[in-house]
């Protein structure tokens, strides 16, 4: 009778330690990644993820031409770097992190209004057989009225 | 004993296969695993399409109610309380979808109202807000502390606008990390609609061509594709369902429109460490296609209001 005791025990334990990571993620946002964004408004919006090494994650958004942008892409210190592209909707390459030394953020504005796709990728330590590191990773967005 | 044991560790090791889903599943209002990216393809977005049904992970990011409130402000327009949802409205709603698409609505208001500086409308809209995030059950999403400080700071519009960002922040990321996407996504929908429906409804006709505010709904276009698959990723829940039909109902004049985009050059400002993208671009809308898309964006949000 033990056996189907520790069932709904076990669920609640692994689960709650589910939402607790995610809750982190939140929290490294906030605390890490957030004030990247320096003297650039947080738009409010919230992304973030738990990531693998090697992992890619996509995000579409449409930036528009009376803005000035700021984008923070920032992981945990467990993972590798974290590589970031940004390319226009005909795949062309706009801009990639990894030709600034991973920086972790990007300024930029916009003649016209346009749909841009973030890449994010988390890079691998390249030590085969070890667990593969994961750890969250936060994209956020600042913006400010165009001078 | 060993059968016990047995036993034992296969059940652990279904449900721990059953964990390992649900954390895949969920953190993300707007993350889309592989399998339920499904997609509206668009007339000449093939390329995009493809993309999204081979990403991982996707996050698909609509304009914040703060970010569509600037955009309304940049463009010149004027502040009209008359156009915000009444905050005498925040006892009808009492569903989830309300509550959640009113959460977004009331913040695009309060948004509106920091950004020309409604002192008495700010604190109103704050406890709207609140009123909703609340009956989401969204613990600490607006705290009383919070209220004190954009009471203390009624004048500093800086300090208003990071309240507002932490409070909406605070309830996105608390829906996402608690694995109820849909609620994220209709908070976001609620927003931009607000949004949309405060532009349309600030055109004036006689100053239609080349107004900066009906170049501003032009944009929106851009996005109405990110909300579809916004919404698809929740897709099969009744509510978001609901909403992606009324969605499709506005695409179909969204595509009406028509935008052409230049190639994007990148050029760096080394002055202001800045990449300036540039391009050209070239839109059509018809003052009769503007008045369709308004009359069906009021036509839905009344839907959201009026519950």
């Amino acid at each position: 009778m033990r056996i189907p005791r520790i069932i709904p025990i076990l669920t609640l334990l692994l689960i709650s330690v589910s939402f607790n990571a995610n809750g982190q993620c939140k929290a490294f946002a906030k605390k890490i990644c957030i004030p990247e964004l320096g003297v650039y408004t947080h738009d409010g919006n919230y992304h973030a993820a738990i990531l693998v090494e090697g992992e890619e994650a996509e995000l579409y958004k449409t930036f528009y031409s009376d803005m000035e942008y700021r984008v923070a892409v920032t992981g945990e210190d467990k993972i590798p770097e974290v590589e970031f592209k940004v390319l226009d909707a005909n795949k062309n390459v706009l801009y990639s992190n990894k030709d600034a030394n991973y920086a972790k953020t990007w300024d930029f504005k916009l003649q016209s209004s346009q749909q841009l796709k973030l890449v994010v990728k988390v890079s691998s330590f390249n030590k085969p057989g070890d667990t593969p590191a994961s750890g969250c990773v936060a994209i956020m967005f600042g913006f400010k009225i165009k001078k | 004993m060993n059968k016990k044991y047995g036993i034992c560790s296969k059940i652990l090791m279904v449900v721990m296969m059953f964990t390992s889903l649900l954390i895949g599943c969920k953190s993300g209002g707007t993350k889309t695993p592989k399998e339920e990216a499904k997609v509206n393809v668009p007339k000449d977005n093939t390329a995009v399409v493809e993309d999204i049904k081979q990403a991982e992970k996707i996050f698909n990011a609509l304009p914040s109610p703060l970010e569509s409130a600037m955009l309304i402000k940049s463009a010149g327009a004027r502040f009209d309380e008359v156009l915000l949802n009444p905050v005498g409205n925040v006892n009808n709603y009492v569903t989830n979808k309300s509550m959640a698409l009113n959460l977004g609505i009331y913040t695009c208001d309060l948004s509106f109202a920091s950004l020309y500086e409604q002192t008495q409308l700010i604190i109103d809209y704050m406890n709207a807000a609140k009123k909703m995030a609340d009956g989401l059950g969204i613990l600490k999403a607006i705290e009383q502390s919070q209220i004190d400080k954009l009471e203390e700071n009624i004048n500093n519009s800086e300090v208003i606008m990071e309240i507002v960002s932490e409070t909406f922040m605070n309830s996105n990321s608390y829906l996402s990390d608690n694995g109820q996407p849909a609620i994220a996504a209709m908070v976001l929908v609620g927003g931009w609609f607000e949004g949309l429906y405060i532009s349309t409804q600030l055109v004036d006709m006689k100053d239609f061509n080349g107004n900066k505010l009906v170049g501003r709904i032009i944009d929106q276009k851009l996005s109405i594709d990110i909300l579809i698959n916004l919404l698809e990723s929740s897709k099969g829940n009744p509510a978001v369902d609901d909403l992606i039909v009324q969605v499709r109902k506005l695409k179909v004049v969204f595509d009406k429109i028509s935008i052409t985009t230049s190639k994007i050059r990148p050029e760096f400002d080394k002055a202001s460490n800045t990449t300036i993208l540039k391009s050209e671009v070239k839109t059509d809308m018809t003052p009769e296609v503007f008045k369709e898309l308004s009359s069906t964006v009021s036509e839905i949000r009344k839907t959201f209001v009026n519950n």
